[in-house]
């Protein structure tokens, strides 16, 4: 769907991306993942082609992209907005409008969503009569009323009482069944870890990782397990911190070399063993972790 | 092409439903007329409904005779002047004329005394009347019948004509000139400032709301501005349109019943001379006509219809680059110098220079340069000003609004996405360099 090939833009003495390779096969929602600052709006920017990158090429559906592509991208960003002083019908169909439907097109398919998120009885209220939750939903209808098989989402969540994130939660997931790509920029990792196929993470202007979410964790695994041990029959070596909790010892252990059966042998002359289960990190620890990481070096 | 069309609908749609718009376009031409009504309501009421004033005049002379008029009546009582003060102190006379004992070579010590302020058409009544029949006196002193005087005294008129190059002649008068000069360009000067305006406003509003990150993923920012701009400028031209229409057809109704009050007038201003003066005679009316007759309309109000609106597109242009580079209203008062500062020029240069000498050196530099042109050239076009000069000042108004236009667009489309910084005039000029 997209293909994205070492992508550099500056400004001025400042680097905003170095050599950005992506690709995001179609149907997948894929995160964009990277703390404040670290490129993310510049490459969504460029790819709606708000601005243009010094160097680098940009491919959708293996074209090179281009102003016909506006239409099929829809785009809500961070900061969202609409005209205070325009009445809710209105402005979805400028916008529509603007991303090429006919007049006729854009009023079935205002309709159809308005009714969707039965918010039908709004149409004739100014956007300055209605509550952020509300509007957030005007804002999440003019980003995809043009159907667009591309859809970026900055921050999708922020902003929304639970109820109404739920609802948009089920509509972006419901649009990726109907085969759209959804790139998700985010760094609330929770929702990234429950939506995202897919993930690439930037920081400091440059891709420190991508994948899909499993094989992101793979290569994070730190080989470090979480151990409960009862009925002691020795005494545990001290370096192995252990928390006591009615006669059970939990603590961590790494491999060290070991496999883990070596290690699972090697805890059963301690006693019983009740769990021993692999760690694997969350996104959030992946996240910090690498942020950190790429900070350092 | 299609885009940029949506967003003048929407600009335009925008502002013309809002009730703002229809209330000034409404009041605005009621204002004009209703304070000339109102003025000559009270002037009609004054005369019919006031008292006679009745005014004391003690000559010590023995040798002024003032004729009273509708407003005024004059006592000759052979009081004092301590009568004369008792009589207006108890409230039986308006007030009273003091003239002592004086040499007519100089007539010093004349005095008024009323309970109130008195107004300035009766001091000058007075002063009018009192030195004609000292002069009268003199004249007759030194020999002179005054009668003969009184007719030998002439009236001139000079009338201007303009010859052209085929001989033919059009009657012209300055004062008609200058009174068209005056109005087009003062509307133009308004125009671009109200209008201008309204694009910074609308800008700053997409800017600082964040819609126009949305925007501009749909549409090229020069294209959203040159919506922008255009959207604007028809609404501007809409309220003008309406406001020609409206003023032409109550002026038309007002001084049509003022038509009917016009005898009564007349004879008002007949009987005191002074005023009178300051009014064409009938006779000139013919003139007048005459001279807006000469006038070469079509010319004026074509070269009006560009100067307008290319004014206006210059002007504009670069009140969307300031309100794309700042977050607020309050924050454009540093960038607005290189606006306002060429518009009150051209406004100040078109009452010093271009209205009084539309030919002089000055006038014509104003006239030509692109930054005053459309409110100085409006002064000369009025006059009548040679195609070449008017060539050459449409020419460089266009290339002037093209480039404007392209500065602009380039400050415009980094302007609008720039949040938190407040930049200077050294970042404007960066963004002009550093954009493709």
């Amino acid at each position: 769907m997209l293909q994205i090939k070492n992508l550099n833009k500056s400004y001025g003495p400042n680097k905003a991306l170095s050599d950005i390779d992506l690709h995001v096969p179609k149907g997948v929602i894929f995160g964009l993942l990277g703390p404040n600052g670290a490129g993310k709006t510049t490459l969504i920017r460029i790819i709606n082609q708000i601005i243009e990158g010094d160097t680098g090429e940009i491919l959708i559906d293996k074209e090179l992209l281009n102003p016909s592509h506006i239409s099929k991208i829809g785009y809500l960003p961070e900061e969202r907005g609409l005209y205070k002083k325009m009445k809710v019908w209105d402005q979805l169909i400028y916008f529509a409008r603007l991303k090429g439907l006919s007049h006729t097109d854009a009023k079935s398919k205002i309709n159809f969503w308005l009714d969707k998120l039965e918010i039908s009885s709004w149409k004739e209220k100014k956007i300055e009569d209605l509550s952020k939750g509300m509007a957030q939903k005007v804002q999440f209808i003019s980003t995809i009323i043009h159907e667009p098989s591309l859809l970026i989402l900055d921050e999708p969540f922020s902003g929304f009482d639970p109820v109404n994130a739920e609802l948009i939660k089920n509509e972006i997931l419901e649009l990726k069944e109907k085969g759209t790509t959804v790139i998700l920029s985010t760094h609330r990792m929770e929702s990234v870890e429950l939506l995202c196929d897919q993930v690439a993470m930037i920081n400091r202007s440059k891709k420190i990782l991508d994948g899909t979410i499993k094989e992101v964790k793979k290569s994070f695994r730190p080989e470090v397990y979480k151990i409960s041990l009862r009925a002691l029959k020795e005494l545990l070596p001290r370096e192995w911190i252990a928390k006591e909790d009615e006669g059970v010892y939990h603590f961590t252990l790494p491999l060290s070399g070991k496999t883990p059966n070596e290690l699972l042998s090697e805890l059963m002359q301690y006693g019983q063993v009740s769990q021993f289960q692999e760690v694997v990190p969350s996104m959030e620890e992946i996240f910090i972790h690498q942020v950190k990481a790429t900070q350092h070096g | 092409m299609d885009k940029i069309w949506l967003v003048i609908q929407r600009e335009y749609l925008a502002r013309v439903k809002k009730k703002s718009f229809l209330l000034a376009t409404l009041i605005t031409p009621l204002i004009f007329p209703a304070i000339m009504g109102i003025f000559v309501w009270i002037s009609l009421e004054d005369e019919g409904g006031e008292a006679l004033r009745i005014i004391e005049v003690v000559d010590e002379n023995k040798m002024f005779f003032l004729e009273s008029s509708e407003q005024y009546a004059f006592s000759f009582s052979n009081t004092d002047k301590e009568d004369a003060k008792k009589m207006v102190q108890e409230g039986d006379r308006y007030g009273f004329l003091y003239i002592p004992e004086f040499n007519l070579e100089d007539p010093e010590g004349i005095v008024f005394y009323g309970e109130e302020n008195p107004s300035m058409s009766l001091i000058s009544y007075l002063e009018n009347n009192l030195r004609k029949k000292i002069e009268e006196q003199r004249l007759f002193e030194s020999g002179i019948d005054p009668k003969i005087i009184n007719e030998v005294r002439t009236n001139v008129g000079i009338r201007s004509i303009t010859l052209d190059e085929k001989g033919k002649e059009t009657v012209n008068d300055a004062t008609v000139n200058y009174a068209l000069g005056f109005l087009t360009g003062i509307l133009i000067y308004i125009f671009i400032f109200v209008y201008g305006n309204q694009i910074m406003q609308g800008v700053i509003e997409e800017k600082s709301s964040r819609i126009v990150e949305i925007l501009v993923s749909s549409l090229k920012p020069f294209q959203l501005m040159l919506g922008k701009i255009v959207g604007i400028g028809a609404v501007g031209l809409t309220q003008f349109l309406i406001w020609v229409v409206l003023i032409g057809t109550l002026t038309t109704f007002v001084m049509g019943y003022l038509g009917m009050q016009m005898p009564q007038q007349t004879a008002m201003e007949l009987a005191n001379p002074e005023l009178a003066g300051s009014i064409p005679q009938t006779g000139n009316v013919a003139e007048i006509m005459q001279v807006i007759s000469g006038i070469n309309f079509l010319g004026l109000v074509l070269s009006f219809l560009f100067y307008f609106l290319g004014g206006y597109l210059l002007y504009g242009a670069m009140f969307a680059a300031i309100g794309s580079a700042v977050e607020a209203p309050s924050e454009a008062q540093q960038f607005m110098f290189p606006v306002t500062i060429p518009l009150i020029a051209a406004y100040m240069g078109l009452f010093v220079f271009v209205l009084n000498d539309p030919n002089s050196s000055a006038s014509f530099w104003l006239s030509i340069i692109p930054l005053t042109s459309p409110i100085a050239m409006m002064g000369r076009v009025s006059y009548g000003v040679p195609w070449t000069d008017l060539v050459l000042s449409m020419s460089l108004l266009i290339a002037g609004f093209l480039f404007t236009t392209w500065m602009a667009g380039k400050i415009y489309r980094i302007g609008i996405l720039m949040h938190g910084t407040k930049p200077s005039y050294k970042t404007l000029w960066k963004w002009i360099r550093t954009s493709q």
